[in-house]
């Protein structure tokens, strides 16, 4: 009983764990393309990874990154050129930011008030959790032990 | 039935339901854009279409925004596979008409389309005032935050983006805001007028 | 005719409608079961009244009726018949109709196998299905109306939307989502018909509607696969879900109904979770209607967003006037329902099924604040922001595995208690299959942590359910001496609700696998050809053969064909991704030509074309598994289908309230 109320515990402070990762977009389970195409792969694994954060201003809800329209390819190859020239990751998303507002970005900002779409789902399901655990207490309270054989 | 925990429970109901209210009465396509009150973004394009005298310039010549500082201009994003453009052509063309002369220089540029396609349609069109440039691979588009065509920024004295306007303009909407740009000279100007 | 047949039958089921949800509780009060008969009535009536509206909507389709407005919006003379007569879902109206119809339909399924049953709980389900048709029938004879007349009569129509015409799945996915989305209106009315007649202690209501419950839970799944299958096949960009709000809307009452799914069980056997399971229920239901008006109500920007318009309004009214009647409801009633039994253990399905609510319940929450994240930053902030993919995707991973993982531990535990060498007896072994797919993850490629945590997960607990499957049929092998196949289908027969879960768990095992390896190990490449030049992906080779045009019946196509090559040249195979032009859009409807083969997908768009046809430029994608995805889709169906097949019918004393409730006000009839 112990063991798996313990499994379960541990369960949920992986998930907490899992939530706080903080992975770079590339990880982040965005699709990772690798481009069979012999052009520089490294920058295009980069491009790939900037471009999948990047809402198409054409379609709806695709990355420019996954989107076949044009405005969507002439975005990466803006992306493109500026990560060639230098440019980090979060200059290339705050250039986009400055000319189409906060909603080209495809995951809101984590500071501010977005927090709220970030830590609500995960203070539910500890406190769930929580919830769990004390009433699966309660419920068992007054049950012999499980006998170890 | 307990209906002070009832009470307590639809309570909770409340602030979803305004909050639909509140989607019904605004329109999710609706994105502002982040520009107006900003430096209008540089750009150096070519002519493609050489518009007609008195405004036109010739084909492969060069608009450059720093060249145009100090007068008011209007930059109107179009292209021939749109069909909302067809409704302020003449508009624009005949308002622009009307500025010759003033410090108001009307610039179209090509969004996502070919030239031929372009000067094609706009001999359809029945011809265009002012000059339009060509932007290869959208790149001034991007720079101004294009979602679409047409769009048009207007832009002060002060190289300051006044406006932005999205879809067919209207013509008082485009007079009035030119006149009220052009009464303010260019050194005192302190922004743009949203 | 067909407008005036058809807005006549919307307009006549009014009053019917109105007979039955008056006269049902008066009849209950008064214990008449004659007044509970014709209340009955109106069901069928209703259904008959709105088949014939639907019925005069298809004639009318099919002649090209365009003095019927829904016609003038969708029909087309060039249309193909297939795609004529499946346009009657393919815009707003039309799909209220069928809406309503489906709704009529499940009435009187519902109100034939269960009106004998004595008590209230029928009386009062029949009711609230009532009301619900009732706001659909407003719907249709208000601002939803598909029947208006068009004068004068134009001589043709637009046709339906370009991208609606494309694929063969259009006429599969909106008939298995309605047939899955108002599936679930059923257990609803039956919650609070529970609630209503006072019968929320006992578990009849989930028992009745049990075996309803998991064949629409089926069918809603199937829905979503194959919404994911057309997308993939259609929308050229070789992905199939992007957490758009309507693919959310579909999904947010597939996660609660599939958490229902498993804490009725615990209800049935431990009588617990009685409240719970109303509140997951009544939330399944408004999910639904939510959904339905997030995509319909154009509140938010979707694929799918229809017109806005007055209908939004009417659709939130109904959410409003859901939310707060049960709430009050249940909020009311609920000091009854508060959990009296008890666990014997922790180590135990019990515990796992809650887990699995716990982590259910916390997904629909994400994908719910998410998909209304960026309306809240609106009205709280008044800056617009977008919620997609990366967020959702980070937000739901842990979540998806931690499930995985529970699906493995729930099957292996039993009910009640387990000691603790029963537990390392049968939560050991599938270990060995977790180290078999984590190294099979490593060796193909996959190297992000929630791709490797996903096939190892997905390896234990796929031999953890194929193990009940093993030890069940050895079990009745060493019983009854049977041949392993014998043995084995008599124990699927036998209790066919636990091993059609675990078909369904196969199955949902098999979705998750394609989806992890499609998402981590696709490659893609994309070029400008001339004919006679190639593009590689993946290690296969296509050639550009030529570009072509062609004129068909309702569009023009433009085309390329590709051949692929195998190693030494030789051509196996052609592939020939087009564009289909649609007289009256503007932009092309990119149609994907795909190479299905058991260990994955060749995917070919055709980004553009030269005008004179000198070049085509071609993305190629090659996707490893996707068909995983789809057939492990057909597996869920198909566990589905076994776990609600009706066993023997076990006589179960009724736990019934009389139909009198009140005798001392019970007037002579």
């Amino acid at each position: 009983m112990r063991a798996l109320l313990r499994t379960a515990a541990l369960l949920l402070f992986v998930s907490v764990g899992a939530y706080g990762q903080v992975a770079s977009p590339a990880e982040s389970a965005a699709t990772v393309i690798r481009v069979a195409a012999p052009r520089d792969s490294v920058l295009e694994a980069r491009t790939s990874a900037v471009a999948s954060q990047l809402r198409c201003p054409v379609c709806q809800g695709l990355s420019i990154q996954d989107s076949p329209s044009e405005l969507a390819q002439s975005m990466r190859a803006v992306v493109r050129d500026q990560l060639a020239s230098g440019k980090s990751p979060d200059e290339v998303n705050a250039y986009f930011v400055s000319k189409y507002g906060e909603w080209i970005l495809l995951a809101p900002r984590p500071r501010g008030f977005n927090l709220i779409a970030y830590l609500l789902p995960v203070l539910v399901v500890l406190s769930g959790g929580i919830g769990i655990f004390v009433a699966v207490r309660r419920w068992t309270r007054g049950t012999t032990e499980i006998p170890a054989e | 039935m307990n209906w002070r925990r009832s009470a307590i429970a639809a309570a909770f109901a409340v602030p979803l339901i305004g909050l639909f209210v509140f989607g019904l009465r605004h329109d999710p396509k609706d994105i502002p854009s982040p520009l107006p009150g900003t430096v209008a973004p540089t750009f150096a394009l070519e002519v493609f279409a050489p518009g007609q005298p008195p405004l036109g310039r010739p084909v492969g010549d060069t608009i450059r925004l720093a060249d145009l500082k100090g007068q008011v201009v209007v930059l109107n994003f179009w292209a021939s596979w749109c069909l909302s453009c067809r409704d302020e052509h003449a508009t624009l063309s005949a308002i622009a008409l009307t500025y010759a002369g003033k410090q108001v220089h009307f610039v179209g540029s090509l969004y996502q389309d070919r030239t031929d396609a372009g000067t094609e349609w706009i001999a359809q069109m029945g011809g265009q005032s002012y000059p339009s440039v060509q932007d290869p691979k959208a790149r001034t588009a991007i720079d101004y935050g294009l979602y679409g065509v047409p769009e048009t920024f207007i832009v002060n004295r002060d190289g300051r983006i006044a406006r932005k306007i999205t879809g067919p303009v209207e013509a008082n909407v485009v007079t009035h805001i030119v006149d009220s740009l052009l009464a303010v000279p260019a050194s005192t100007a302190t922004g743009g007028v949203k | 005719m067909n407008g005036l047949v058809g807005h006549g039958a919307l307009l006549v089921s009014l009053p019917f409608l109105a007979l039955g949800i008056l006269l049902m509780p008066a009849a209950v009060r008064r214990g008449k079961q004659d007044w509970v008969a014709v209340a009955y009535g109106s069901v069928y009536a209703n259904f008959l009244l709105v088949s014939a509206a639907v019925i005069a909507m298809i004639v009318a389709l099919v002649t090209h009726d365009f003095s019927v407005s829904y016609v003038a919006q969708v029909g087309s003379r060039a249309t193909p018949l297939f795609y004529t007569v499946i346009s009657l879902w393919g815009a707003l109206e039309g799909s209220i109709l069928f809406w309503a119809w489906v709704l009529a339909l499940y009435s009187i399924l519902v109100v034939s196998t269960n009106r004998d049953r004595p008590g209230t709980l029928v009386p009062y389900a029949a009711m609230v299905l009532l009301l619900v048709s009732l706001f659909f029938a407003i719907l249709l004879v208000g601002p939803a109306n598909p029947f208006h007349v068009v004068f004068p009569v134009p001589p043709d129509g637009p046709g339906p939307n370009p991208l609606l015409q494309n694929h063969i799945l259009m006429g599969v996915h909106p008939p298995l989502l309605y047939l899955g989305y108002v599936g679930m209106s059923v257990p609803f009315a039956f919650a609070v018909g529970a609630l209503l007649s006072g019968e929320a202690e006992s578990n009849d209501w989930i028992r009745l509607t049990r075996n309803w419950t998991v064949l629409t839970w089926g069918l809603l799944s199937a829905a979503i696969i194959a919404g994911m299958w057309w997308s993939y096949e259609v929308l050229g960009w070789g992905g199939y879900w992007a957490w758009d709000p309507v693919e959310n809307a579909s999904f947010l009452p597939w996660l609660t109904a599939t958490a229902f799914l498993h804490s009725a069980m615990v209800q049935e056997r431990r009588s617990m979770l009685r409240l719970w399971n109303i509140n997951l229920v009544v939330g399944t239901f408004v999910l639904t209607i939510l959904g339905t008006f997030l995509t319909r109500s154009g509140i938010i920007s979707s694929v799918h967003a229809f017109t806005t318009g007055t209908i939004g309004y009417y659709f939130l009214g109904f959410i409003a006037l859901v939310l707060v009647s049960t709430l009050v409801l249940v909020a009311g009633t609920s000091d009854k329902l508060r959990t009296t039994g008890h666990l014997d253990s922790a180590a135990s399905r019990e515990t796992v099924f809650l887990l699995n609510n716990l982590f259910l319940t916390g997904f629909m929450l994400t994908v719910l604040v998410g998909t209304l994240f960026p309306l809240v930053a609106e009205a709280v902030r008044g800056v617009k922001v977008s919620v997609g993919t990366p967020f959702f995707n980070r937000m739901s991973l842990p979540m998806i595995v931690a499930l995985l993982f529970l699906m493995g531990v729930g099957p292996a535990l039993p009910w009640k208690s387990a000691s603790r060498a029963e537990l390392r007896a049968r939560l050991l072994p599938p270990i060995s299959g977790a180290v078999v797919l984590l190294v099979v993850a490593l060796v193909i490629g996959v190297h992000n942590f929630y791709g490797v945590l996903a096939f190892t997960f997905v390896g234990y607990s796929a031999t953890a359910n194929l193990r009940e499957f093993w030890i069940g049929t050895r079990a009745r092998r060493l019983a009854h001496g049977e041949a392993w196949p014998t043995a084995f289908v008599r124990l699927v027969l036998g209790n066919r609700r636990r091993h059609g879960g675990y078909i369904a768990h196969l199955g949902i095992f098999l979705v998750a696998l394609g989806i992890t390896a499609s998402s981590s190990l696709r490659t893609e490449s994309e070029a400008t050809l001339t004919p006679g030049q190639t593009i590689t992906v993946s290690g296969h080779t296509l050639r550009l053969k030529q570009v072509w045009g062609r004129e068909e019946q309702q569009r023009s196509v433009v085309g390329a064909t590709m051949e692929e090559l195998d190693g030494s040249g030789r051509v196996t195979g052609t592939m020939e991704p087009h564009m289909n032009f649609y007289p009256l859009s503007q932009q092309p409807v990119p149609t994907p030509d795909v190479h299905s083969g058991p260990l994955g997908d060749l995917y070919l768009n055709l980004m553009a074309v030269k005008p004179d046809g000198s070049n085509a430029t071609i993305k190629a994608i090659y996707e490893p598994l996707v068909p995983w995805i789809w057939f492990g889709g057909g597996v869920i169906v198909f566990g589905a289908v076994i776990g609600a097949w009706p066993g023997r019918r076990r006589v179960v004393a009724v736990a019934s309230a009389p139909l009198v409730a009140r005798p001392a006000k019970d007037n002579a009839a």
